[in-house]
């Protein structure tokens, strides 16, 4: 069955923690867990969802949760299910839920070994496209243009100067068995590829965009509006791999402006008109890709 | 049964008897031998484990977290560059209480490269939390491949047994290997209310502020000190089961009677033993101490045999660039607190794997008798 607003259950697990009114990443951990339940047993690296959840005596997730070395997410997964399962327990989901920093940067060498060894496990990274955790610094997920603390805008430099890197594409060469990409303002999207991940044997990688209010520079109402406008105006898109081929869950008849997507952003704001005219060149050239080569 | 094993080996099957339940490993020499032995021994069903191919050091240890923390015994082993390269693991697992046990094979750090012995690796982790051992040969491994797990349990604390690296790791020698029924006997099945667990669920390895962590810090160093007594129980308990003694925290050779005294760890103190009997039949009243553990210090028990030496020395195969050697820090650390005024000495050799001869020790027993510097390089002209 699949998962909606309606059936969604109703029970909390990772609740009373301490984000920022807003925080995309909560939302999506939060209602991941709902999908998959109690005996959901979760790893959590170094950064905003450890920090806002797990201090003691606050502690606030009702299923088994720990946190892992920042690097360690993947490789601390590859334990729990392993000694879960020599410890002859069967029902049980071990998920990792990191950040884009801690997916892309320090922790995929981890990332890449569990899939490699294809470990019974979901890993999820939740992508706010900079280590907002210790003040919005640029991740390997941090977007072309975008401002942080550490690619400050100048007459020189224009923010960050690379794209982000394709971890979708990335975890896909692994022939992992399964991936997708989703966002958490296309939430049903998000919950039925969880629902779909607990049910594949192997590992199963989903990358969710989760706006971050205080390091995008938007109201904390506009996270979902942003996670939406993203996949709309075409700078991400819903896509599956599964059996070794990609597949594309949703193609726009007509992508939404990038200008109005990105002006709305503090962190894009400063982009001259020709910054943005490469950015959607780029975002053509993907998509050009996208519907030549994958399944629709 | 008696088989001719490396220390590698022996350590292999030490852990055979011993059964964790996951062995996560990444190869580096001298280490990898006990690593090869494990994965066959899962191949030929002589042991029910899962091996687990992990892409590094850090992941080797990150896992074998994962896996004491969902309740099952773990193993992981490793030597120098890899030993730092999983630093922050280490921390992290007696942070979390986890008593995972692991081999380190006492190898050189770069630069520059170098993949013989010495305990610089090792030694510069003397304050992340673990218990450390140091193994003198290869039954004397076994048996702590053993104990370990029984004293690491019992104490909720991580623990590293050392092994020299080539010298230890390396060479075969004659070893009794205990037979399952004895292990058995010795080792319980792990039992631990430091997991997750899905009837009673739990949040682990969480974040603790200025107020808490302090006590969760203290405790750890309770528990530390506690292994003491740990260790004295494992060792009457294994002395009844296999009729092999230990001597718990150190290792007395002719210090009844002594004057002066050599300090050390390792397989070194062996060679250190058989020039004391030459110098004892020339009429020289001179012994040694093996250091069986670093951590906890063992600060009662060297106090007690040096109180009514003249002077002693501390061979070690480490430097604390800057300062000193650290065991010799640690050991003269423990004779002023007892307020002790016995002259000591440092000698420091064997870093990259070069020689100790007998004729050095013959010589560092003699400075020691006659007085030297304060930090002595063997082989090395000091200007």
């Amino acid at each position: 069955m699949s998962v909606t607003a309606k059936n969604l259950c109703k029970d909390e697990f990772f609740y009373g923690h301490k984000a920022c009114a807003g925080c995309g990443g909560s939302l999506a951990v939060r209602n991941a867990l709902k999908v998959l339940g109690k005996n959901a047993v979760a790893v959590l690296p170094a950064g905003c969802m450890s920090a806002v959840g797990f201090n003691f005596p606050q502690l606030c997730f009702a299923n088994n949760a720990i946190i892992s070395t920042f690097a360690g997410t993947a490789s601390m997964l590859t334990g729990i299910e392993a000694g879960f399962r020599a410890r002859g327990i069967k029902d049980f989901t071990a998920v990792g839920f990191a950040g884009d920093g801690g997916t892309a940067d320090i922790g995929i060498q981890a990332l890449s070994g569990a899939i490699d060894r294809n470990d019974n496990i979901i890993y999820i990274c939740y992508d706010n496209e900079a280590y907002m955790n210790t003040g919005i610094q640029k991740s390997g997920l941090t977007p072309f243009g975008a401002k942080t603390t550490t690619t400050p805008t100048g007459e020189n430099i224009h923010g960050n100067i690379r794209p982000k890197k394709n971890m979708f594409e990335i975890v896909a060469a692994h022939d992992i068995p399964y991936a997708a990409t989703a966002t958490v303002g296309y939430m049903t999207d998000f919950l039925n590829k969880v629902e779909k991940a607990s049910k594949i044997k192997g590992t199963k990688y989903i990358h969710v965009i989760a706006p971050c209010p205080t390091g995008w520079g938007i109201p904390v109402s506009d996270t979902i509006d942003s996670a939406r406008e993203i996949v709309d105006c075409g700078l991400w898109y819903l896509a599956e791999y599964e059996n070794g081929e990609f597949m594309l869950n949703h193609d726009p008849k007509e992508f939404t402006s990038v200008s109005d997507y990105m002006k709305k952003q503090s962190r894009f704001r400063h982009l001259t008109d020709e910054d943005i005219q490469i950015i959607i060149q780029s975002r053509d050239a993907k998509w050009e890709k996208i519907r030549r080569d994958w399944r629709k | 049964m008696k088989k001719f094993l490396s220390g590698d080996e022996a350590f292999a099957e030490g852990i055979r008897l011993a059964k964790p339940a996951i062995i996560s490993a990444y190869p580096i020499t001298p280490q990898t031998i006990v690593v090869e032995r494990l994965s066959e021994m899962v191949e030929s069903g002589s042991l029910e484990s899962e091996f687990i191919h992990v892409e590094s050091e850090h992941s080797a240890l990150s896992c074998a977290m994962g896996a004491s923390a969902a309740g099952v015994r773990a193993f992981t082993a490793t030597s120098s560059q890899g030993l730092l390269y999983m630093a922050e693991c280490l921390y992290y697992a007696s942070g979390g209480r986890f008593p995972i046990v692991m081999m380190n094979a006492n190898r050189s750090t770069a630069l520059p490269w170098n993949i013989y012995g010495d305990q610089r690796d090792s030694i510069s982790q003397l304050d992340c939390g673990w218990i450390q051992a140091y193994a003198e040969n290869a039954q004397e491994s076994l048996d702590l491949a053993l104990m370990s797990y029984y004293i690491a349990e019992k104490t909720a604390t991580p623990f590293m047994v050392n092994l020299d690296g080539f010298i230890l790791t390396h060479t075969y020698e004659e070893v009794d290997i205990p037979n399952e029924e004895q292990a058995d006997k010795f080792l319980p099945e792990f039992e631990t209310d430091n997991k997750l667990d899905l009837e009673n669920p739990k949040n682990m390895a969480f974040s603790a502020g200025p107020d808490y962590n302090y006590i969760f810090k203290f405790k750890e160093h309770q528990e530390m000190l506690n292994a003491v007594s740990v260790i004295d129980e494992s060792e009457k308990k294994f002395a009844e089961i296999f009729g092999r003694k230990y001597s718990g925290l150190i290792e007395n050779y002719k210090t009844e009677d002594v004057e002066f005294i050599l300090i050390t760890i390792g397989s070194i103190a062996g060679l250190c033993r058989e020039t004391a009997d030459k110098l004892r039949a020339e009429g020289k009243k001179v012994g040694v101490v093996r250091l069986r553990y670093l951590r906890p210090f063992p600060t009662a028990e060297l106090v007690k045999t040096v109180k009514n030496a003249k002077a002693v020395g501390v061979l070690e195969k480490d430097i604390s660039f800057g300062s000193e050697g650290t065991v010799f820090t640690n050991v003269n650390s423990a004779l002023h607190g007892a307020k002790l005024q016995v002259p000591s000495y440092n000698f420091i050799g064997g870093l990259g794997g070069r020689n100790i001869s007998r004729s050095d020790i013959e010589n560092i027993f003699s400075a020691i008798e006659n007085g030297a510097e304060r930090v002595n390089f063997i082989g090395i002209e000091v200007e």
